[in-house]
């Protein structure tokens, strides 16, 4: 049987979806949720990178480049802002994080 | 035909069950093992698809940089995170639901974009340049700003991750240049008259 465009689009669909499923599960860990957002934005990736290659278009993974981008400083600078907090009040569970509720 | 499609099955088999290993986890370094294992998966799927070059970067940017930023985070944070799993099986069924209702929507789309798009499959012409040379021809032209965008983007998260984990402690003797620089004749020398015969301090003459 051959592997048609629908395939990677299912792959890509689940992966965003147990990514989703993941921010809403694991609502005490921010590493977690973190990671979540990281499978979102692979799905992301698959979906981009499928529709270049089935409409032979490369634009498609010029912008999976930029979102690759996108994605990398985000984990970069959300991690620096989890071991920044950790350090101000040693711990990271996400229903503490209310300082700016006012 | 029929390589690729085992190919496929596997891959995307082993990416969706790693996925779900990385949010079910009980360990932290667990789910970010399993996160890197999704990561090798999607490259795959991204080489089927004849994107060699995004799946190699795949490789090099998650495997190599950010699965180790993260795995270095889990082991830096001494977290308690059995505590963190707790209220797991409170939040399943609203979280089973959303994903439930967003899966369909997303299948329902993926099948009505396979047929919107099915004249358009054309086979891959023979002769074509490669994935890379392809990508670098739009790359460094029609994309140029958006290329130096992304650079820029990348300059400002480094610079953030820099600053917000900086800390200045008390009492770490380092060098301070403008200190040093800064600091005049009349504070460095000072000058004794001293007689002969006797030291500075007076006592032993």
């Amino acid at each position: 049987m051959e592997i048609g465009l629908v395939h990677y689009l299912i792959v890509a669909a689940a992966l965003f979806t147990i990514g989703v499923f993941g921010i809403f599960v694991n609502r005490k860990n921010v590493i977690i949720i973190l990671m979540s957002i990281e499978l979102v934005l692979l799905s992301v990736n698959i979906n981009l990178v499928a529709f270049s290659a089935f409409l032979h278009d490369i634009s498609g993974q010029i912008f999976a480049l930029m979102v690759l981008t996108v994605a990398a400083a985000e984990a970069a600078v959300g991690l620096a802002i989890l071991v920044a907090y950790f350090r101000n009040r040693g711990g990271i569970a996400v229903e503490d994080i209310n300082l700016m509720k006012g | 035909m029929i390589l690729s499609a085992i190919a496929f099955y596997v891959l995307a088999a082993i990416a969706v069950v790693s996925a779900f290993a990385v949010i079910s986890a009980r360990n932290p370094v667990h789910s970010v093992l399993f996160l890197i294992l999704t990561f090798f998966s999607g490259a795959g799927l991204f080489v089927l698809m004849g994107a060699e070059f995004l799946a190699m970067l795949l490789v090099v940017v998650y495997v190599g940089a950010v699965a180790v930023l993260f795995l270095f985070v889990v082991m830096m944070l001494d977290v308690d995170f059995v505590e963190l799993k707790q209220g797991f099986l409170n939040y399943l069924p609203v979280g089973a639901l959303v994903a439930i209702a967003l899966f369909v929507e997303l299948a329902l789309v993926a099948g009505a974009a396979s047929q919107a798009a099915g004249p358009h499959r054309a086979p891959h012409a023979a002769g074509e340049v490669t994935n890379a040379e392809a990508i670098g021809r739009v790359l460094y032209t029609d994309y140029m700003l958006l290329f130096q965008l992304a650079g820029l983007v990348l300059f400002v998260a480094m610079i953030g991750a820099i600053v917000l984990t900086l800390r200045h402690r008390e009492g770490v003797r380092k060098q301070d240049i403008a200190r040093q620089v800064g600091r005049t004749r009349a504070q460095a020398v000072e000058l004794k008259d001293v007689r002969p015969g006797q030291g500075l301090g007076g006592g032993l003459g």
